[in-house]
């Protein structure tokens, strides 16, 4: 018995399994979720590190639930992308859940309306875990059908956590997330059908090998694409995103920006890449003009913010757009370009979630998030000012960090390809990124001290694991082989 | 040339899921957004139904398989939306309902 549970492909389930059931259990220890949801969160990690050591060993693992062969039964397959997603979602996500622990006590600790924090983080373990397992499963699927239901399971949950807070803001922000979702998953759905209809299977890679070009295939990648991009907040399907992420809780803004929107990206990378034969140039240069608009506005509208978690949420609107301009680069060869914005996904996601959970603290600290009256954090909170400020570098993309990585290999592929508006448009959307970065950085940096503020209310874990994020983030620059290694075991 | 029933019903599939789409667009009430919804949901669940049919004689299962795990997902996703507005009603009629505003605050 203990030797089929830890047999080769069975780890395959355990980052899938394991948050479902810790979704359980923090709900029926709903007097303290705190503590089964931090060693749930603790054990999914490990299992998810475990995952990519096996991976590593032994190559790509594939597990057909129940024992069920395709195209009845339902698959998991870890390729490289798919368990580099996974172990992305592991760091973030445990650093997210520490910091959610300290985030709950701190606020339920400050007695006003000490009741309507209990509630939110009874409900909030459960939606957590539960999204936490949506991710991986949707990452691991090799079925398309099980994508949708994943897709959903994920929608449903992040929209459970983005009211949580409660303010009428987000309950507006939270219905018009939760009806776009609906609609980019039935569009989805849609899309499945017509490639049901067509290739007579739900499994990707067996409809990928027997791609042909048909008028219901043009339509269920459409479908599939358009659905996708909702989700993914493309520009100008961005609308929905920034007061959902700037209005929900500090750890929920954190897990939305930095796991929730890669989820539906990674697919529509699959999808796309599949597809890449039938698509031609014509589609990726309109990802990619998508992906540059969404760079310039998503970075001025960031710039003329007034709020920093607004200025963090559009910032994310505007890094979306680097996840879809390498569409024209995948054309000599999916591999290297595969690896550049799979680097940049996963740096963007630990410094997003960083320079979140950073803007959290400061909110709960200040009691505000005005950026021009943010001067003088840096004393009250150094760890939190340095973590923010270091997010920010990997964001724009300045040596040594994983942002800079991700974008040297952007570049170079570009110069190499001789696409020279690409070159333009990553250098000034990098500077655009410095720009909104230093002002909200300037601001929080600056030495006027505060009076009557003295006394430091948010526990000492928030402040270090963003810190720890942040610093992950940075690390990325030195490590790079690591993640490429894995990212290279395909097949 | 006879028009296949498959063919009728794949399309009403298609119209339902357009018809739908322009409700969701179009109307500004939240209740009748969520009916859109579910007006759009009706039609992929047919257009599901029928490809069970499309090849030959033997019906196949797997997109009726589909369909039943489709509808407990959007049964659950409708739950959410209506939930979800009755609290914005709540909150944003407040103007309109001021007695509801200070029962709440003295519960």
């Amino acid at each position: 018995m203990m030797g089929l549970l830890l047999k080769n492909d069975c780890w395959l389930i355990w980052p899938f399994v394991l948050p479902l059931f810790g979704a359980l259990l923090s709900f029926l220890f709903k007097q303290r979720p705190r503590l089964p949801g931090l060693i749930v969160a603790l054990l999914t990690t490990l299992s998810s590190g475990v995952l990519a050591w096996k991976l590593v060993r032994h190559g790509v693992g594939r597990y057909d639930l129940g024992g069920w062969q395709p195209p009845l039964g339902i698959s998991l397959r870890g390729d490289g992308p798919a368990v580099l997603m996974v172990l992305m979602t592991a760091v973030t996500g445990l650093a997210i859940s520490i910091y959610a622990g300290g985030y709950f006590r701190s606020r339920i600790a400050k007695v006003e309306d000490e009741r309507r924090h209990i509630i939110q983080e009874r409900f909030f373990w459960p939606l957590w875990l539960l999204l936490w397992g949506a991710l991986n499963g949707l990452f691991l699927s090799a079925d398309i059908f099980n994508m949708y239901i994943t897709l959903e399971l994920v929608a449903l949950s992040s929209v459970g956590l983005t009211v949580l807070s409660g303010k009428p803001a987000s309950q507006v922000a939270g219905m018009r997330y939760l009806l776009v979702s609906i609609l980019g998953s039935l569009s989805f759905l849609l899309g499945v059908g017509f490639l049901y209809k067509a290739f007579g299977s739900l499994d990707l890679a067996t409809i990928q090998a027997a791609l042909s070009f048909s008028p219901p295939v043009a339509m269920a990648m459409a479908l599939i694409s358009v659905g996708l991009l909702l989700k993914s907040a493309l520009f100008p399907f961005h609308f929905w995103l920034p007061p959902a992420h700037a209005n929900a809780l500090a750890p929920v803004s954190a897990i939305l920006s930095g796991l929730v929107v890669k989820g539906s990206w990674y697919l529509f990378f699959r999808f796309w890449l599949g597809f890449l034969p039938l698509i031609g140039d014509g589609g990726n240069a309109v990802m990619a003009a998508l992906g540059g608009a969404a760079i310039i506005w998503g970075a001025f509208q960031a710039f003329s913010q007034q709020r920093l978690k607004m200025l963090v949420a559009y910032s994310t609107v505007a890094q979306i757009g680097y996840l879809f301009i390498i569409f024209p680069l995948t054309g000599a060869g999916a591999g290297p370009a595969a690896s550049a914005v799979f680097y940049f996904a996963i740096s963007h996601s630990c410094a997003k979630a960083a320079m979140f959970l950073a803007a959290g603290t400061i909110f709960l600290q200040m009691g505000h998030d005005r950026i021009r009256d943010l001067a003088g954090v840096r004393q009250l909170l150094p760890i939190t000012s340095f973590a923010f400020a270091l997010g920010g570098l990997s964001l724009m993309g300045l040596p040594p960090s994983g942002g800079f990585i991700a974008k040297y290999m952007y570049l170079s592929m570009a110069v190499s390809q001789d696409r020279w508006w690409l070159v333009l448009l990553i250098v000034i959307g990098s500077g655009l990124t410095a720009a909104y970065i230093f002002r909200a950085v300037s601001h929080i940096l600056s030495p006027k001290m505060v009076h009557g503020q003295g006394q430091v209310v948010v526990a000492p874990c928030m402040e270090w694991s963003a810190l720890a994020l942040a610093l992950v983030a940075i690390l990325l620059g030195f490590i790079a082989p690591l993640p490429l290694a894995l990212l290279g075991v395909t097949g | 040339m006879s028009v296949s029933p498959t063919f009728v019903y794949g399309l009403t599939g298609l119209f339902l899921f357009v018809v739908g789409l322009g409700g969701l667009i179009s109307c500004p009430q939240l209740l009748r957004k969520i009916l859109a919804v579910n007006i759009m949901v009706s039609g992929v669940f047919l257009f599901l139904v029928t490809i069970g049919y499309g090849h030959g004689v033997i019906i196949d299962p797997v997109p009726h398989a589909m369909v039943l795990t489709g509808i407990v997902v959007s049964v659950s996703g409708t739950a959410v939306a209506l939930a979800l507005a009755c609290r914005v009603h709540e909150t944003f009629n407040m103007s309109d309902l001021l007695k509801r505003r200070t029962r709440s605050n003295d519960r």
